[in-house]
């Protein structure tokens, strides 16, 4: 069977939507926040393949939450498709500042600076109370789309909908970087910095563009987090946000946008089952299921897939 | 009289007390091919390094087509037309070997930083093709960088200097770890390539066999300095010579 990936993409797209009408609300909701997650995985794997491991990227997942909330908060905008592209947007600006310090770092030093960063930002958002609601955290009132209200189950099915198109979007943006020089560029960083400069390709540039891509996604993630769950936390940024999405890069896979979405999709139902039959040891379960991972799937859940499709494509 | 294509005055760098380049002076014109011997430790490489920014000099200047190129880096000067393969090769393993050119021509038409077409675009491969099958690769074009052998790993690292269609091509001891069978057939694939490139090269080279061969002059260093410059039947038959740089009159 030859069967085009876009194809495939398409049949993906269809079954979410299909899976939107007929699964019980509980799955839909769970489904909903496995993909904002998803969204955010593919955000750590867009850095892997430049070589880089970020601990750090709750700054920008909390970031674009907390931006959602404030708007929602200080000048009552409810509005979804105002509400994703402004949270986005102040994600990539977090990424441009922050890749101005962090582009230049490698290895531990990258992972160790990112996860300081967004400690940084977990520590202002525990403190500025008066603003962030501390611990508390802020409520995400229901979004309206298109200026229509919402509510009940509606309101879940759209915000659902929302987040099948915008992780929809993000995949194909993300497969068009990695088939493009840029994607390519930042694999050849990985694999020989000292080779690309002498291409004539500037690696600081060609690692600031994967970050700024990388920002974007994970603000992407933290938006529909928010709109789907209604509220937001400092947790949100706290590390163990951002080793979470490391993991379930690791868990799907990284060498395919499929897999981080198939990872997050799988991660979420094996916690939540976990959390359901063995509250005070599902970390142990999860933890276990990953080094079944790594011991049988080293390439992660997807990579069978993988397999069978590339043997389809001849 | 022709514009040289490189000018270097005067360099100098130290490196604590030892002197990696000491006020060394030399004008390369365009289809020259220079090889550069000295016994290890003469600052071959380090010469290399300077001219292609990885290193600044303390002084002294270099000119590539009259530009002042001092206090760039590597990537500017590349995109200039100043073109580099290593002594050891520099690869993306990962890769496949077409792929590792297709991403030096993405680099060389500016597109290092484009999403709107893949890597892979039709004319784009049709080129890679091209230069693999002038360097002998194209039989392993989609094989990993990595799976190469030594031989390989050299053309390709040449191949990839080559396709940005450099004006000048600075090659770091290009048939080191080369078999002595293989030597001079890489020596004739990158000096044909050279040829009907009309690119300007220096290489550096241990073996003197080869520089006679090839080169259409010799630069000698020993220490950091310039010790001889000129045709290499003259220069290499000097007792002197011979002897700083092979340890042998």
């Amino acid at each position: 069977m030859n069967l085009p990936r876009g194809a495939l993409g398409v049949l993906l797209v269809a079954a979410l939507v299909v899976a939107g009408l007929v699964l019980p609300r509980w799955l839909v909701f769970l489904l909903a926040l496995a993909l904002a997650k998803g969204v955010a995985v593919l955000s750590v794997v867009v850095l892997m393949r430049a070589g880089l491991v970020s601990f750090g990227q709750g700054l920008f997942f909390a970031g674009a939450a907390y931006a959602a909330g404030f708007a929602m908060r200080w000048w009552g905008i409810r509005e979804a498709l105002l509400l994703v592209p402004w949270s986005v947007g102040l994600a990539v600006g977090l990424g441009a500042l922050a890749g101005l310090l962090v582009a230049r770092y490698r290895d531990i030093f990258f992972a160790m600076l990112t996860l300081a960063l967004s400690m940084v930002l977990y520590g202002v958002l525990i403190k500025a109370y008066g603003v962030t609601g501390g611990s508390d955290g802020i409520r995400i009132p229901t979004p309206t789309l298109l200026g229509l209200q919402l509510s009940g189950d509606d309101a879940r099915l759209v915000v659902y909908y929302l987040a099948v198109a915008a992780t929809a979007a993000a995949a194909w943006a993300v497969g068009r970087y990695a088939a493009a020089p840029a994607g390519y560029l930042a694999h050849a960083v990985r694999d020989n910095e000292v080779r690309v400069a002498y291409l004539g390709a500037p690696v600081s540039r060609i690692v600031y563009a994967a970050f700024l891509l990388s920002s974007g996604l994970a603000g992407l993630g933290g938006a529909l987090t928010a709109l789907n769950v209604g509220h937001v936390d400092p947790g949100l940024a706290y590390w163990t946000t951002s080793g979470e999405l490391v993991f379930i890069a690791v868990l799907g896979g990284t060498g395919t946008v499929l897999g981080p979405l198939a990872g997050a999709v799988v991660y979420e139902l094996i916690r939540s089952y976990a959390f359901k039959y063995a509250p005070y040891a599902w970390q142990m379960l999860v933890g276990a299921a990953m080094l079944l991972i790594i011991l049988f799937l080293p390439g992660g859940l997807w990579s069978p897939v993988e397999r069978v499709w590339r043997r389809a494509q001849g | 009289m022709k514009t040289p294509i490189l000018e270097v005055e005067d360099l100098t760098l130290h490196f604590g007390s030892i002197t990696a380049a000491e006020r060394e002076t030399v004008i390369v014109y365009p289809g020259e091919l220079v090889g550069i011997v000295g016994p290890n430790g003469a600052g071959k490489t380090t010469f290399l390094n300077l001219i292609t920014g990885y290193l600044r000099p303390e002084r002294g200047t270099i000119r590539f087509w009259g530009q002042d190129v001092v206090g760039l880096a590597p990537h500017q000067i590349t995109a200039l037309g100043v073109g580099r393969s290593f002594q050891i090769p520099q690869l993306f393993l990962t890769l496949t070997v077409r792929e590792n050119v297709l991403v030096a021509l993405a680099t060389r038409e500016g597109r290092w930083a484009s999403v709107r077409r893949p890597l892979h675009e039709p004319a784009r491969v049709q080129a890679a093709d091209e230069v693999l099958l002038q360097f002998g690769l194209l039989a392993q074009a989609d094989r990993p960088a990595g799976e190469l052998p030594e031989g390989g790993r050299k053309l390709l690292d040449v191949a990839m200097a080559f396709a940005l269609r450099p004006r000048l091509l600075l090659m770091d001891e290009p048939t080191s770890g080369v078999s002595a069978r293989e030597k001079f057939q890489v020596m004739d694939t990158l000096v044909q390539a050279l040829r009907e490139g009309g690119i300007t090269a220096l290489f550096v080279e241990h073996d003197m066999d080869v520089v006679r061969r090839y080169a259409t002059r010799v630069l000698v260093l020993s220490n950091g300095r310039i010790l001889a410059d000129g045709v290499p039947s003259e220069v290499l038959e000097d007792p002197e010579i011979r002897l700083a740089v092979t340890g042998r009159r």
